[in-house]
């Protein structure tokens, strides 16, 4: 079997797999807008998010108001601008505490073994048999309602998933040949997690973090929706949903937006992972460019 | 050497092992359900009691839920009258926690059975189909499509259905349950759009798992020696394939059902459903702790029953399972 290469002869970059998916590549591109909406919402909406000016409320799309305005009158764009950059700030801090520890105790489990690996991936194992939305709503029931409960609420939801690919991985890849042959030439346990297991498990973990962030998004619509999560008079994306119920049959745009939005990230990131998976996991990746080769 | 006999059969030592793997884990929902409690930062009875405090009313209620013993006593209390269905009384009511749940569950048990079979009317069709696909355009179009359902907020959608066919149309009512067995075709009535909601986004995951189940079968040996044996390749499809791709679709099914019945809640807030999703969220919304360690243990110990069945009917279905 010959290395896989492209027309230059060089290995071909992920990057570049990964662009050649269109799918992927419009995910990416609706990312980056989302990225760029959550960091520039308060200067790129037109309207304060709580102008109430019930004269037009419930008014339909038209060029003053894009996505129409609720039964306050307050501009439904600029309230969904905003919500998603809410959103946004929480799915990213809450996956990013759950790959942290997620990530922390796989690898002391698959790398230590023994009893430790026993006990951790029984706690893993016990997180398991919660529901997700069960669990969050567990923890909102001890720490009461908010931005903060939420961020923690979905963190610790999503750590067991992390520690189990972490674990899986590292497992995967400790008996690997190189691993050993570091091991026999002295090198310390740090060394070899840091040169040898991080770069080797990143692989998989950086798809589960792709959809993490997509569940992420959807947890925190639903607490929100729930009235557990973002508090008014802040503006949450699930909030606003809930908020359409009486108001639908008139102004089916207070639901159709926030919905909308909330629908289109969790689907990109969704898309996105799937990409990632086909491009960073290296056995999908073999089979890719035979694919592609044979063609 | 001697044949096995039922206690030495590896089927019984592997419901053995798998029913020790379930005490310790169902174990370790206890202790973090009976820690819930004790985790809320400040007094949960007086959390719990809100505008309605008074010294009396506290102190009746600390005494009445044990909160007032020492923690180790109260847990092998908690652990006792858990063993022996007590799951003590209500913050709000008084009413006992075992009796409100057994009124809840037969109506998230009806969701969540019209879900599943919603999903898999779908899903076992769209995956196998799929699947024989593989890597053509119509492969493409249903592994997106199934991202679309993945993607939808439950809730949303259900708002969406709501308008559509009971608020505009008017075809089906809005909201509510009616038991089964009081009046079916109220009850048919009722269900279908909260169990489209539920089973829409079931069936895209399940769709996933269907594909990937009927591809890891294709690979196999005797699938190829099947196809080279010159059979038909209707029969190679349905007999050698699909057939023996249905043990871990039925490993799925399970799986997503015990999902189900958890991840309701918010379906059932949108549709009024008097389920256990909604028991829950009001109780954490009146703070009544002992409801909603009743609640979580109840669905968690759900989850735990339907996944261990599974593994069983699994090893008793394909006996490589028992030796790995």
């Amino acid at each position: 079997m010959t290395t896989p290469n492209d027309v230059d002869g060089a290995r071909v970059s992920s990057w570049r797999l990964l662009a050649r998916n269109p799918v992927t590549l419009v995910s990416s591109l609706i990312l980056l807008a989302v990225a760029v909406v959550a960091v520039t919402a308060n200067w790129i909406a037109p309207y304060g998010v709580n102008d109430i000016d019930v004269p037009n409320a419930l008014q339909p799309s038209s060029g003053a108001h894009w996505f129409g305005t609720d039964e306050l009158g307050r501009d439904v764009f600029s309230r969904v601008l905003v919500a998603i950059q809410a959103s946004m700030r929480i799915a990213v801090v809450s996956v990013a505490f759950a790959v942290v520890v997620g990530v922390t105790v796989g690898i002391v489990a698959g790398y230590r073994g023994g009893w430790l690996d026993a006990v951790l991936m029984r706690i893993v194992d016990v997180m398991f048999a919660f529901p997700v939305l069960l669990l969050a709503l567990a923890v909102v029931a001890i720490l009461g309602p908010g931005v903060t409960t939420t961020i923690l609420a979905i963190g610790i939801v999503y750590t067991p998933i992390f520690a189990r690919v972490a674990r899986g991985s590292t497992l995967g890849v400790r008996t690997e040949p190189f691993v050993q042959v570091s091991r026999a030439m002295g090198a310390g346990d740090v060394y070899i997690l840091r040169r040898h297991i991080l770069p080797n498990i990143a692989g998989p973990l950086i798809v589960q973090t792709s959809l993490s962030l997509a569940f992420a998004i959807l947890s925190e619509a639903a607490l929100s929706f729930l009235g557990l999560g973002i508090q008014p008079p802040q503006p949450s994306l699930g909030r606003m949903i809930f908020d359409s119920q009486g108001f639908v049959t008139m102004a089916w745009w207070m639901a159709v937006f926030p919905g909308a939005a909330i629908f289109l990230i969790v689907l990109a990131f969704n898309l996105f992972g799937d990409g990632l998976r086909d491009v960073l996991d290296p056995k999908q990746r073999t089979t890719i460019e035979a694919r592609r080769r044979e063609q | 050497m001697s044949a096995p006999t039922v206690l030495t059969h590896p089927i019984t030592r592997f419901i053995a092992r798998r029913l020790l793997y379930s005490a310790v884990v169902l174990f370790g929902v206890l202790i973090v359900v009976f820690a819930l409690v004790h985790l809320v930062p400040g007094d949960p009875v007086r959390i719990a009691l809100g505008t309605r405090y008074t010294p009396e009313a506290y102190e009746a209620l600390r005494t009445a839920s044990g909160l007032d013993r020492p923690i180790v006593s109260q847990f092998f209390g908690y652990l006792a009258s858990a063993v022996t269905g007590d799951l003590g009384v209500s913050f709000r009511n008084g009413d006992p926690v075992t009796v409100t749940l057994v009124e809840r569950l037969p109506a998230t048990l009806s969701l969540g059975i019209v879900g599943i079979l919603i999903a898999l009317t779908i899903a076992l069709p769209a995956g196998i189909f799929s699947a024989l696909r593989e890597g053509r355009i119509s492969d493409a179009i249903v592994r997106v499509t199934s991202q679309f359902g993945v993607s939808i907020p439950d809730f949303w959608m259900g708002i969406l259905l709501i308008t559509l066919f009971a608020s505009t149309l008017g075809w089906l009512p809005t909201s509510g349950y009616r038991p089964l067995f009081d009046d079916p075709a109220s009850w048919l009535r009722h269900i279908i759009l909260p169990g489209l909601t539920v089973g829409v986004v079931a069936a895209a995951i399940m769709t996933r798992y269907v594909r990937a189940a009927v591809l890891e079968v294709a690979a196999m040996g005797y699938v190829r020696t099947a196809r080279s044996k010159g059979l038909p390749p209707r029969i190679v499809t349905f007999r050698h394939t699909v057939r023996n791709a249905l043990v871990p679709i039925l490993t799925i099914t399970g799986i997503q059902l015990a999902t189900l019945l958890g991840g309701v809640i918010v379906v059932e807030v949108v549709f009024a459903w008097p389920g256990l999703g909604r028991l829950v969220y009001n109780a954490v919304a009146a703070r009544d702790y002992p409801l909603i360690q009743g609640t979580v243990l109840l669905i968690a110990a759900l989850f735990l029953l339907i996944n261990l069945l599974v593994d069983v009917l699994y090893a008793v279905v394909d006996p490589r399972i028992r030796l790995a």
